[in-house]
């Protein structure tokens, strides 16, 4: 599985996604610099976590407008994936590749913590390798993670089996106590319905060895082999 | 001339920011505000002289970059 990372000013978990792509495809991804004009050929691209371009505006609205996001949205309209995680996920609905947006936490505090997912659907490229209704821990570690889509939009999310992953207690409940920002119907992460875009907010990239903890994470990536190679 | 644009979030989107500031005007004794709404405002110097064109023009910059129209919506002067 080939892939690139994209690197935006004030990217700050480049590095852990570099590392984690390496460790498990045993091929370093790409590495793309923002001001980058092309994207060779990859199975997926990456937009890691951060702060890119200081989360002026809005999070994630400079980068999703930034010359290089076009080569992400042609590749995705090719059919390539694509994942956002935390500010990757916000710039994703920035550009519209995926709906919605993410919003200030409910409790206007930066959350960082460990946080219970339950996987909601485990037909996608990106969630194959876990069991649906399987309880893992990721790591949280923002302050705009408020998911948010309107009735409507919300509504399609759901009847498509569109939610990859939702805040739940240690238990499987979706409980308001779980949900650590106040995101509608307690979703921590989405696909597109084309399956070729995942956006989430937790951060997988940070549990797949035991040094860091636990590898939860591990499936996430796992399943994007599964279904590309 | 001048462009004004203030960006305010969508009815039914919840501001926790606007609530905190609620939250906070009532502890300093302002009593009696119902609501508090908070959004942006942003001033764009533009050479275009022509003020239907200047709209349209900050109209697009609206759409494209300066609100996200999902949960926003924007209001424009011109000057």
């Amino acid at each position: 599985m080939k892939t690139a990372v994209i690197v935006f000013p004030a990217s700050n978990c480049d590095r852990d996604m570099i590392v984690a792509l390496e460790k498990i495809t045993g091929h370093k991804p790409h590495i793309i610099w923002h001001q980058d004009e092309e994207i060779p050929p990859v199975d997926l691209i990456a937009l890691p976590g951060g702060f890119s371009f200081g989360d002026y505006l809005r999070c994630g609205a400079m980068a999703a407008r930034s010359p290089v996001t076009k080569k992400v949205i042609e590749h995705a309209d090719r059919g390539g994936n694509v994942i956002g995680i935390c500010n990757g996920f916000q710039i994703l609905t920035e550009t519209g590749l995926l709906p919605g947006a993410l919003m200030r936490n409910e409790s206007l505090k930066f959350v960082c913590k460990d946080a219970a997912l339950r996987v909601e659907n485990s037909d996608t490229p990106f969630t194959n390798a876990y069991s649906e209704g399987q309880v893992i821990t990721v790591p949280v570690a923002h302050h705009d993670g408020n998911y948010f889509a309107d009735d409507e939009t919300l509504k399609a999310i759901e009847g498509e089996g569109r939610v990859a992953f939702r805040y739940v207690d240690d238990a499987g409940q979706m409980t308001k106590a779980s949900n650590p920002n106040g995101s509608r119907n307690n979703i921590a992460g989405i696909i597109n319905r084309r399956k070729n875009i995942l956006g989430m907010m937790p951060h997988p990239e940070r549990l797949i060895d035991d040094v860091q903890g636990g590898t939860d994470g591990l499936g996430f990536f796992q399943s994007m082999i599964n279904a590309i190679n | 001339m001048k462009a004004r644009v203030h960006i305010t979030l969508k009815n039914g989107v919840l501001d926790p920011q606007g609530k905190a500031i609620q939250h906070a005007l009532s502890a300093l004794g302002f009593d009696g505000v119902d609501d508090v709404r908070q959004g942006k405002y942003i001033e764009l110097d533009l050479q275009e002289t022509n003020p239907a064109k200047a709209e349209a023009a900050v109209e697009e910059m609206c759409k494209k970059l300066l609100s996200n129209t999902v949960i926003e919506n924007y209001t424009i002067e011109i000057e």
